[in-house]
């Protein structure tokens, strides 16, 4: 067994409305910043145990199938680091 | 002959449920979500609330308890189960209904009286009713936007399986009478069989005499004898 960090991304899917970012978005454009656009993202650092790095991915898309992700309205990506 | 009114920590209108369910004639019953169904449950509430504080996601955590799975199993046996509100992200979240309830468009909390049309009158839920009737319910919640993968949308339209639209009092659905952004103005939905039912706005909170409106009373008949 090795030691990883999988990171896993979620994000709206594109073209679901996220109104929160919106917010964020005008609430900075009070504050005189200009920009183009902004998205919102959860990131979760998951430290793991196991065979390999194939193993630890697999472990944490699980994860997000299950639990962290929304299918219907979000998209995922699992990143592994050794630890 | 027990209504089981499921209860999780930060359940809030589960007393709201079981009352209205009890002045309706049902033997209700709150019950605490990890003891169970009781072995005689002819119904199912998953009622409003924050449980979990909306951790994750509103839902995401109650969906993913033991309760809910034997819940699924009840619902697909035929028993009435109807979610509100929190009780709909929750079946959402666990894929008893299709689609996410999420965000407001406002991004705020709304608490407000909102206009429904029955879509579907041949439910447990809506029998009541006819298609096409209008009905005042209160909406109190920050997530309840509906929204779907166009492959489950078409899906739903075809089966009838959408329950409510949010209409104007006249029953015409515009972009205006929607209080949260739900595609198709989709307020309440229903899961593989017509006996599974959730919807956003709060039928227990229109139901005794003394608290204006007696509207959601034919929604909470479904789940009585």
């Amino acid at each position: 067994m090795a030691a990883f960090t999988a990171t896993v991304t979620v994000r709206l899917k594109s073209g679901v409305l996220d109104p929160e970012a919106e917010t964020t978005q005008r609430a900075l454009e009070r504050l005189d910043f200009d920009l183009e656009d902004l998205r919102f993202a959860d990131r979760y650092e998951i430290d793991l145990d196991a065979a390999d790095g194939d193993a630890a991915a697999e472990r944490a898309e699980a994860m997000a199938e299950r639990l962290l992700a929304n299918p219907t309205i979000h998209d995922y990506d699992v990143a592994i680091e050794a630890r | 002959m027990t209504v089981a009114v499921v209860r999780f920590g930060g359940s809030n209108c589960d007393r709201d449920a079981e009352r209205a369910l009890e002045h309706l004639g049902a033997d209700a019953e709150i019950v605490w979500y990890e003891d169970g169904l009781p072995a005689d449950t002819t119904g199912v509430v998953l009622p409003g609330g924050f449980s979990y504080g909306d951790y994750l996601r509103a839902g995401a955590m109650a969906a993913r308890t033991p309760i809910v799975n034997e819940i699924a199993e009840a619902a697909a046996d035929g028993v009435p189960v109807l979610g509100v509100c929190n009780g709909a992200q929750i079946c959402a979240e666990a894929g008893l209904v299709p689609g996410a309830f999420t965000v407001n468009e406002s991004a705020r909390f709304q608490c407000e009286p909102v206009h429904l049309r029955v879509e579907n009158a041949d439910t447990p839920f809506t029998r009541a009713y006819d298609e096409g009737d209008v009905l005042e319910l209160p909406i109190a919640h920050g997530e309840g936007r509906y929204e779907v993968r166009p492959d489950a949308r078409d899906r739903i339209e075809s089966e009838d399986r959408v329950l409510f639209r949010y209409c104007e009092p006249d029953g015409t659905v515009t972009e205006a009478a929607n209080p949260n952004g739900s595609r198709e103005n989709v307020a309440g939905v229903l899961g593989e069989r017509a006996s599974t039912a959730v919807l956003m706005p709060h039928p227990e909170r229109a139901a005794l005499p003394d608290l204006g409106g007696l509207d959601g009373q034919g929604i909470l008949a479904g789940l009585t004898p």
